[in-house]
């Protein structure tokens, strides 16, 4: 006899199913006219938007787990490998996106002419790439971080390598990978939507999605369109988290290794309603089966497998040392000769100078910016975390505002701008933190939560005086997770900055200066020189603002807040 | 369990007469472990290991934490190549973990996302067997630990008792010849580490199982002389076989049989001279940095003379009844023994402790008192402590980095060893008034 949960759950997934393969099908459809079809503004065309950028995500979320299984292994492994892909991954998660997405507009639209797929690729590559580093990253340091004994049994018990991947290394990385997926999938809605309306020069492509929506109703001046936008999207993230990651979050769980007794075992109603339903258990034994036995095959070499492992003369290791080091010295000295035959001819150092004073600019503005959210929300933060029934509900809220795209209010406050004019250099400024300033508030929620209860209950019975408590006891305490806060949002906040400081509403196009509208302005032209130069300034600033600023800070607040 | 040839041992362990000995099941010959040190010479950490182990017999590995047990147990499994010599398993040389060969692990390595029945199979993984064929040796594997009933329950609903147990199940699922277990009841506490050696001892005794021979790792003594045939003790700096030791007792054994007990002292008495030699002249015979001074706290220095001075002992006792009434284990009262006789505050002989008269004497003073005759033997006997103070003489402003101590060690230790001397360093001189430490800026001062 069904019951109610199974019928749910069959609902549930041939829903999802049929949702999936009609927006896969309109995602192969010809370009029509070189331009895409025409993005219809009425609200019951609105839906299928959201569908389709919602798929775009869902994409770039496979691609990125392949990618972070192949290339994070890979950085693992091998000694060799990780001297090259680990400083790679590191620059590459500095580079501002937006820069260099007319770059890749222009390479994936070459690869299929004719067709939207070229665009599509190029959107979700974007999304790709803001997801694939973190999570590659947080791959790479589980798979350095394998307990010693659980390593030493598989190896006693003679699991091959394809084993030992899947049964021992790869569950033991999920937990923190699930996490980091679902954090950087908050910045991924931003990134969808500022790709989907893609202008470089003359070339114009307006994916359907809820990114080209919002850009049509900015032409046309409906601020109706853009609110019902706001909706849509919003209903979009909270789908997206009760239906995907919450459930794979408590799913997750189950592989945490250690005997922590989390207080806060995550649940997802999904997740249940899947384990209890008797259909589904059914339907996905055949599957489960299946997986268990791809993951027990040996797949090794020879019959025994490679006892020890690599124990190469130390000769010979040093000559491929050496080798390796001299084809990387090439590789980068050919890459930056064509670097600037590309760049040399069109650019004079007057550009340069002009792109760094701008650059100075912006990081004033960041700067300024991250220094009033952190006094902002700090306080209200360690307030928050600190009660933790206000926690449980706040908490989610600053995450579901954080994965907001805030470019969709962008046009308001354009709106706002023009109507009550007022001065754009000073007005366009706080978008750039709208959407990152709250990775501060939850980072600092979280950090407040996790306090060990007895030192602040000490500050309690010694009758600290409120100044005391904060400088000595909560701030010190809640210090690393604050860094963590600030460094994401300070990254999202130079990313935000391409489109935060130039923004238009009709044909007004409102500009504050700075970086961000230098490289906007030159992609509006088309002007790739100078789109290179700007993202070469952008990506040094950001590098240079991690290396001196925020490791050296990251590094001090763990060794004074060690307690082991 | 699949069945066994006819052994040619009695279940206790002594060899039938008139029958020819059997090639050893495993062997260590001369076998040698070096790790590099940072400046590229290497660090020997054993020296010269010959272990033959046969069939029917229980090996005991006995030793103090650090000592290189561990390390040569690893040798046994293949899982680390010996620098020196050669491991061989069945006359055949050793070439990486092999079939026959299973270990059981001090920390359970039980795997937190797999259910009891999955951890067991997991030990058949390599064997090729169909599913049907595993579940069945693995279910059987629990039955005979005594696990039945617990095969869909996750390690962590499990007690400590029961995380070894399914440790030892997946170790005998694949009815290896070889048992080799890495203090396998340390982490247990008393009671529980009691039952599960009994119940290891029945199953040794009654056949149950292919093992041939097994080879334990331990540093608590009692432990040893209760489940080994022979004991090897291990000890010295680079690590080697002190002395070798048969326990000829028919199971089972009993703790206060007088024979058991002489044995147990006798063990004593080699681990205290032990003691004794690497607290004193060997390690200063190589100068300042060779000496490893054990990780012991000024705190429990001063305590450990207070309660030897106290009535009951009158300065002197021995080590196992000091161990009994102070209520700790034998193995965390050697360190503080051995750097008390470091100091000079008192002597290691045979099986006792004395306190020296610089020791009573730091027994009945003051605490101002105290700290002066702390700072003059810790000057006098801990070269690397005056060696900073010295250091900190010699500059103007009486400031030295603690990384340049740190690389002085390590040239002559292994790396842990010399951050623990270095932290224990730190620890004394701090109580001896001879030097400041602020570990923010990692520097040494005044």
């Amino acid at each position: 006899m069904p019951g109610w949960r199974d019928v749910a759950a069959v609902v549930l997934v041939f829903g999802v199913i049929v949702l999936l393969g009609e927006g896969a099908r309109q995602m192969t459809g010809p370009l029509a006219g070189g331009h895409g079809p025409a993005i219809s503004l009425s609200p019951a065309a609105l839906p299928g938007y959201t569908l389709r950028t919602v798929l775009r995500m869902l994409i770039a979320l496979v691609a990125s787990f392949v990618f972070t299984f192949t290339y994070a292994t890979l950085a693992a492994k091998s000694r060799r490998a990780e001297r090259i892909l680990i400083p790679l991954l590191d620059v590459l998660q500095s580079v501002p996106i937006l820069g260099y997405l007319s770059f890749t507009v222009v390479f994936f639209m070459s690869l299929f002419p004719g067709n939207v797929l070229g665009a599509e690729l190029a959107s979700i590559f974007a999304i790709f790439t803001s997801q694939a580093w973190n999570m590659a990253f947080s791959f790479y340091q589980a798979l350095r971080t394998v307990p010693t004994d659980l390593d030493e049994a598989s190896r006693s018990f003679r699991l091959s390598g394809w084993q030992r991947f899947w049964r021992l290394e790869v569950p033991f990385a999920m937990p923190g990978l699930i996490w980091n997926a679902m954090m950087s999938m908050s910045g991924g809605w931003f990134f969808v939507v500022a790709s989907e309306a893609i202008s470089v020069g003359d070339v114009q492509v307006a994916l359907p999605g809820v990114g080209s929506w919002v850009a049509q109703a900015i032409k046309t001046r409906d601020l109706a369109a853009v609110g019902w936008a706001i909706v849509a999207m919003s209903v979009a993230i909270v789908l997206y988290d009760q239906l995907l990651f919450r459930p794979l979050v408590a799913w997750a769980d189950r592989f945490r290794y250690g005997d922590v007794a989390a207080q806060a075992c995550p649940r997802s109603w999904l997740l249940d309603l899947f384990h209890r339903s008797p259909w589904m258990q059914h339907a996905c034994r055949p599957a489960g089966v299946a997986l268990t036995r791809a993951a027990h095959l040996r797949l090794s070499p020879g019959a025994h497998g490679r006892g020890y492992e690599w124990a190469s003369r130390p000769f010979s290791r040093r000559a491929g040392d050496a080798l390796w080091i001299a084809l990387c010295a090439a590789c980068l000295t050919g890459a930056t000769v064509a670097v600037l035959r590309f760049a040399a001819p069109a650019l004079a150092w007057a550009d340069v100078a002009n792109a760094a004073s701008n650059g100075l600019l912006t990081l004033l503005r960041v700067a300024v910016l991250i220094v009033l959210a952190s006094v902002i929300w700090v306080p209200v933060g360690v307030t928050v975390g600190l009660r933790p029934r206000l926690a449980a509900w706040v908490q989610p809220g600053a995450q579901f505002l954080a994965a907001f795209p805030a470019n969709l209010l962008f046009p308001v406050v354009a709106f706002s701008i023009l109507r009550f004019r007022l001065d754009p250099d000073i007005w366009l400024c706080p978008l750039m933190i709208l959407g990152t300033q709250w990775y501060i508030l939850f980072n600092v929620i979280a950090g407040a939560s996790a306090l060990p209860t007895d030192l602040h209950e000490a500050a309690t019975s010694l009758r600290l005086r409120w100044r005391a408590r904060w400088l000595r006891v909560l701030l010190p305490g809640i210090f690393p997770y604050y860094v963590t806060g600030a460094i994401t949002a300070s990254g999202g906040a130079w990313n935000a900055s391409i489109v935060a400081e130039t923004v238009s509403w009709g044909t007004t196009n409102l500009s504050a200066g700075g970086l961000g509208a230098y490289i906007a302005q030159m992609t509006a032209r088309g002007d790739y020189p100078r789109i290179a130069l700007g993202i070469a300034v952008m990506s040094i600033m950001v590098v240079g603002a991690n290396r001196l600023i925020w490791r050296p800070l990251y590094a001090f607040a763990e060794r004074r807040t060690r307690l082991a | 369990m699949p069945g066994l040839a006819q052994p040619a041992m009695t279940p206790d362990g002594t060899k039938q007469p008139g029958l020819t000995a059997p090639a050893p099941v495993l062997e260590l010959d001369q076998v040698g472990i070096s790790f590099a040190r940072s400046s590229g010479e290497p660090l020997p950490v054993l020296d010269d290991i010959d272990v033959a182990l046969r069939e029917g017999e229980i090996l005991g590995l006995l030793g103090r934490s650090g000592s290189g047990k561990s390390t040569l147990l690893r040798v046994a499994a293949g899982l680390v190549r010996p620098t020196a010599g050669r491991a061989l398993y069945r006359g055949a040389p050793l070439e990486g973990p092999a079939e026959g060969i299973a270990v059981v692990f001090q920390t359970f390595a039980l795997y937190p996302w797999l259910t009891v029945l999955a951890n067991v199979e997991l030990g058949l993984d390599a064997s090729g067997l169909k599913p049907d064929a595993v579940r069945a040796r693995a279910m059987s594997a629990i039955e005979m630990i005594g696990l039945d009933g617990f095969e869909s329950a996750f390690p962590r609903e499990l007690s400590g008792g029961m995380r070894q147990r399914v440790g030892f199940a997946r170790a005998l699922v694949s009815g290896p010849k070889l048992l080799l277990m890495d203090e396998p009841f340390s982490a247990l506490d008393v009671l529980t580490a009691e039952t599960l050696r009994s119940d290891f001892l029945d199953l040794w005794a009654q056949r149950q199982t292919a093992i041939e021979a097994v080879l334990m790792v331990t540093h608590n003594i009692e432990e040893a002389v209760l489940m080994c045939d022979r004991i090897h003790v291990l000890g010295g700096h680079p690590g080697h076989v002190v002395a070798t030791l048969k326990v000829p007792l028919a199971r089972p054994r009993n703790r206060l049989d007088p024979a058991f007990r002489a044995i147990v002292d006798t063990l004593y008495g080699i681990l205290t001279a032990r003691l004794a030699e690497s607290a004193g002249g060997a390690g200063t015979a190589r100068g300042a940095f060779g000496l490893r001074l054990p990780a012991v706290s000024s705190h429990r220095l001063v305590g450990f003379i207070g309660a030897l001075a106290a009535a009951a002992h009158e300065g002197h006792a021995e080590l196992a009844a000091l161990a009994a009434t102070l209520m700790v284990k034998p193995d965390e009262l050697f360190p503080v023994a051995a750097a008390l006789h470091l100091l000079a505050f008192a002597e290691l002989e045979e099986r006792t402790i004395k306190l020296t008269a610089a020791g009573r004497m730091f027994a009945l003073a003051d605490d101002s008192e105290r700290k002066r005759l702390f700072r003059e033997h810790v000057l006098q006997f801990v070269p690397l402590v005056a060696h900073i103070r010295e250091v900190l003489d010699e500059r103007e402003v009486h400031r030295a980095p603690r990384a340049r101590f740190e690389l002085e060690l390590e040239d002559h230790l292994h790396r842990a060893d010399a951050e623990t001397t270095l932290r224990t360093a730190i620890d004394w001189g701090r109580y001896a008034g001879l030097f400041s430490y602020d570990d923010h800026s990692r520097t040494f001062g005044d």
